[in-house]
């Protein structure tokens, strides 16, 4: 026991791309109803609420997180580690379309390139997807308005932050899934995810920060919390 | 007026953006690490590889037979994965733009314009 946990916490246990066999059917199945029914929710939250112009965003969203998602960036430790993703869409599209182009990405790994497996594609889109797009954003959304909505400064706090925890958030629950398939213990799983994502999250950071400042400085109007949206103005008028 | 200088804007902001993904995707992904995949290494290390379904789902869909994995079959080694990233970003993008399309009502602008919807 000793022995693998110093193993796992020297080894690396980085790739979030959970492979088929690694779940449980009853783990697998829980995520996959999970994942579908808060896809379910956005498909009608953007039907309903979003605009048009949003649909370019989304489009060039998914294919930079596809792409950035196969630069494997290496930390210490003769490891690497890539983007996830999750939160730069929830922050960019708001949680429902975020939702929605993380799931288009994570589909399009695992059926054209085997990348995650089938069987756990729920479990996938959950970790390194939803959990960004909600968990991610409401966190990021807390900490901007906190600070003030119109600053970048404030703007860059919440993303940093936001986007380390994330992955944090998708390192725990991957660990988790794992322990209760009884694929692997809890501890020894809970150990090597967290070390290693400690530093994984400061890449996502970094690159979710640079991807937000792009929009931010070419089309702020294209970010779900604009920071001149009269909307929100008037939001925050009301409440406050 | 102010509607054809917003479709310029937009379009402009699509070509970079895409454009950004593709010059990762083509250009830097042969730079990618390659240090170990951090699960297969610790699912060897702590001895739970074999649970990994060998003959994965995945294998057995028609688009195994143009891509294993991140590389494009029947090409030179080193154009493989390059041109997997180029077919992944566009296909990823396509998708991810028609749904927004399939699903978000077009302005009234745009209704009017169009005519016939």
């Amino acid at each position: 026991m000793e022995q693998i946990i110093q193993n796992s916490v020297l080894t690396p246990y980085l790739a979030l791309h959970i492979p088929d066999g690694f779940l449980s059917p009853s783990v697998s199945l829980f995520c996959w109803v999970i994942t579908l029914v808060l896809i379910t929710v956005s498909l009608k939250k953007v039907q309903k609420n979003y605009q048009e112009r949003t649909v370019p965003l989304m489009g060039v969203c998914a294919a930079f997180i596809f792409a950035a998602q196969m630069i494997n960036f290496p930390i210490p430790g003769g490891t690497s580690g890539h983007l996830v993703g999750g939160t730069l869409a929830g922050i960019l599209l708001g949680p429902w379309a975020g939702t929605l182009v993380v799931t288009v990405v994570f589909i399009v790994q695992a059926v054209l390139f085997q990348d995650g497996g089938l069987t756990v594609l729920g479990a996938n889109i959950l970790n390194m997807g939803l959990l960004g797009t909600f968990c991610g954003y409401y966190l990021y959304k807390t900490i901007r308005f906190t600070l003030g909505r119109r600053s970048w400064k404030s703007m860059t706090i919440a993303t940093v932050v936001s986007a380390w925890c994330s992955v944090m958030i998708a390192a725990i629950a991957t660990a988790l899934q794992l322990a209760l398939s009884g694929t692997v213990p809890l501890i020894v799983s809970m150990i090597a995810m967290v070390s290693w994502h400690v530093i994984i999250g400061v890449g996502e950071a970094m690159i979710t920060v640079i991807a937000v400042g792009f929009v931010w400085r070419s089309r702020q109007d294209l970010i779900y919390d604009s920071p001149f949206s009269l909307k929100l103005d008037a939001e925050q008028n009301f409440n406050g | 007026m102010t509607n054809k200088l917003s479709n310029q804007r937009n379009r402009l902001f699509i070509f970079t953006g895409l454009g950004i993904a593709l010059v990762i995707a083509v250009f830097l992904s042969p730079f990618a690490s390659s240090d170990p995949d951090g699960l297969d290494r610790v699912s060897q290390d702590l001895e739970f590889e074999d649970k990994a379904i060998e003959d994965a789902p995945a294998k057995k869909l028609p688009f195994y037979a143009l891509f294993e994995e991140y590389a494009l079959r029947g090409v030179p080694d080193a154009l493989a994965t390059p041109l997997a990233g180029l077919a992944g970003t566009v296909v990823t993008f396509g998708i991810a733009w028609g749904t927004g399309k399939l699903l978000v009502r077009p302005s009234v602008k745009a209704n009017n314009e169009q005519g016939e919807e």
